[in-house]
């Protein structure tokens, strides 16, 4: 008897089709426990995408959580330092505090991750991956790419300590320019000091149009290895049907404890938050011990509810 | 909301104004903006209204829901204050400071009080994670008593120590015999916009940074 696509929900639907297309490009089926002990939550309690953990005490003592987050989990429970790029993808509930309702909810994502010796290809290949998922989705999508170390290097030519880079990384998230303008004004620097990192936060569009300026603006701040990196990212989209779906955007930023170099966020018109998230994230990896870099993404299907059965899924 | 389009064929663009004195300030930056809605202006109870020729779709909410009507997507862009952002931290853009409905946010207290740092401070506020941020940063143990208006009186009754709210002139602070003990931070309105109709509608959002002079781009 063959599958009846019919008889899935949207969710359900989406979940297999993504799981197919990542299972096509050779990536393998990771399955996890449901349970975590939340020493991992609370050591890495930033990471997680919002407060809050549901705990409770196992047969043997021992506190665990339902998972809140899926990389954690892959990232500890993965052999680390091999010589192959390992090729994960997972479909997993996890268990949030959503702040919009106050209370737990259970949410299922779809994603990959690579570990390994991940390299400028593999960043391409996963890219890429992020863009037909959400192609799959529906035709009016946007991929928006940044990049943190440049982001990273520039807040740095303005920032202080650590309390005062935060709160700009904020503020370049919501392209908020005049706080961070406010910002150093109050830290008492010169004005005009933040113009290359608000020349940065201007520069978005498609990458064609926006490239050679931010290569100007790294080539002028001494960061051309990331415009670079960026630049050789986006390339791999020139050409193609795609390109017309790239957007390079400054605002879509990480916390840098845990991710580094390319970031990314997709869009899909019509749904108010990000539905694809995603990035390098060798900084988390060190922070675990381990040896392997690393980058990923996941789909969050609840935020796909609202995504008509007729109009969508291409 | 149905799906209807302007002249152009393209989609409206939402905006959630701030009902009252602020948000008729604000229609009239985005009409010479050209954004211009002549139904607004009828004095009417509609809190919707549309100009396909200008591509735009006006809502009239409570000012403290702005910013969830555009971070939930209702509304593409919409005028907050700055009060309402650094309370809720809706995940949306902060495009500009409009530079009116100016005002800050303070801690006030009766005159002559004294504090005393060897004891808890309890503070009545409208504004929970403003409050608790403020104090955080200098170290100090707080109450917080949430309440949902009249905070000025809180003091008066004992009910606490000191209030954090917003000041404009002050002459409802004086009138109650309380005074500004500390300024936390300007408040002024914003324009806000979801993080997904800025790109899917983005000409549109342009076209109105530039002509409200943003400097955005």
């Amino acid at each position: 008897m063959e599958l009846n696509l019919e008889v899935m929900d949207q969710m359900e639907r989406i979940g297999f089709l993504l799981r197919g297309l990542y299972h096509e490009h050779g990536f393998v089926r990771y399955r996890m426990s449901k349970f975590e002990e939340y020493d991992l939550y609370s050591r890495n309690k930033d990471f997680l995408l919002s407060e809050g953990v549901i705990t409770f005490t196992d047969a043997n003592g021992r506190l665990m959580a339902l998972k809140p987050d899926v990389t954690l989990s892959i990232v500890l429970h993965v052999r680390d330092g091999g010589d192959e790029l390992q090729k994960l993808y997972y479909h997993e509930n996890v268990y949030r505090l959503s702040a919009a309702s106050d209370g737990f909810r259970e949410e299922t994502q779809v994603g990959v991750e690579c570990m390994g010796p991940v390299d400028g290809k593999t960043v391409q290949e996963v890219l890429k991956l992020a863009e037909e998922s959400l192609r799959l989705l529906s035709d009016r999508y946007i991929l928006e790419i940044s990049h943190l170390d440049l982001l990273s290097a520039l807040v740095d030519t303005v920032a202080t300590d650590d309390g005062m880079r935060e709160r700009i990384l904020r503020c370049s998230g919501e392209k908020n320019l005049h706080g961070i303008s406010g910002i150093c004004r109050e830290a008492g620097l010169a004005e005009g000091a933040e113009r290359a990192l608000l020349d940065l936060l201007r520069t978005y569009g498609p990458p064609r149009t926006v490239m050679p300026r931010i290569r100007k603006i790294a080539e002028e701040n001494g960061c051309e290895a990331s415009a670079r990196e960026l630049g050789q990212t986006a390339a791999a989209f020139m050409g193609t049907p795609a390109e017309e779906h790239l957007w390079i955007d400054f605002s879509a930023t990480g916390d840098l404890k845990y991710y580094n170099g390319i970031a990314f966020k997709g869009f899909l018109e019509g749904i108010p938050d990000p539905v694809l998230s995603g990035g390098q994230y060798d900084a988390l990896m060190r922070r675990m011990h381990r040896k392997d870099r690393a980058i990923g993404f996941a789909v969050f299907l609840h935020r796909l509810e609202r995504l008509s059965r007729e109009g969508a899924l291409n | 909301m149905e799906e209807r389009r302007n002249r152009d064929g393209g989609s409206f663009l939402n905006v959630a104004l701030p009902k009252g004195r602020l948000g008729e300030k604000v229609y009239q930056l985005f009409a010479a903006a050209g954004f211009e809605c002549p139904a607004i202006l009828e004095n009417s109870r509609k809190l919707i209204f549309e100009n396909p020729e200008t591509g735009v779709r006006y809502f009239w909410v409570k000012p403290s829901d702005v910013a969830i009507y555009v971070a939930r997507g209702a509304a593409d862009i919409g005028v907050a204050g700055k009060d309402i952002l650094l309370e809720y931290r809706p995940d949306v853009y902060e495009l500009m400071d409009l530079g009116i409905g100016k005002c800050r946010m303070a801690v006030a207290a009766p005159e002559g009080y004294q504090d005393d740092p060897a004891r808890t401070l309890r503070v009545a506020t409208k504004f929970a994670r403003i409050a608790r941020d403020y104090y955080a940063g200098m170290g100090r143990d707080i109450d917080i008593i949430h309440l949902n208006g009249s905070i000025e009186i809180a003091p008066i009754l004992g009910l606490s120590d000191v209030i954090v709210d917003i000041v404009e002139t002050g002459t409802t602070l004086r009138e109650n015999r309380l005074e500004v003990r500390e300024t936390i931070v300007p408040i002024s309105a914003r324009l806000i916009a979801n993080k997904s109709g800025f790109k899917f509608k983005r000409a549109a959002v342009e076209k109105l940074t530039a002509g409200l002079g943003g400097v955005e781009k």
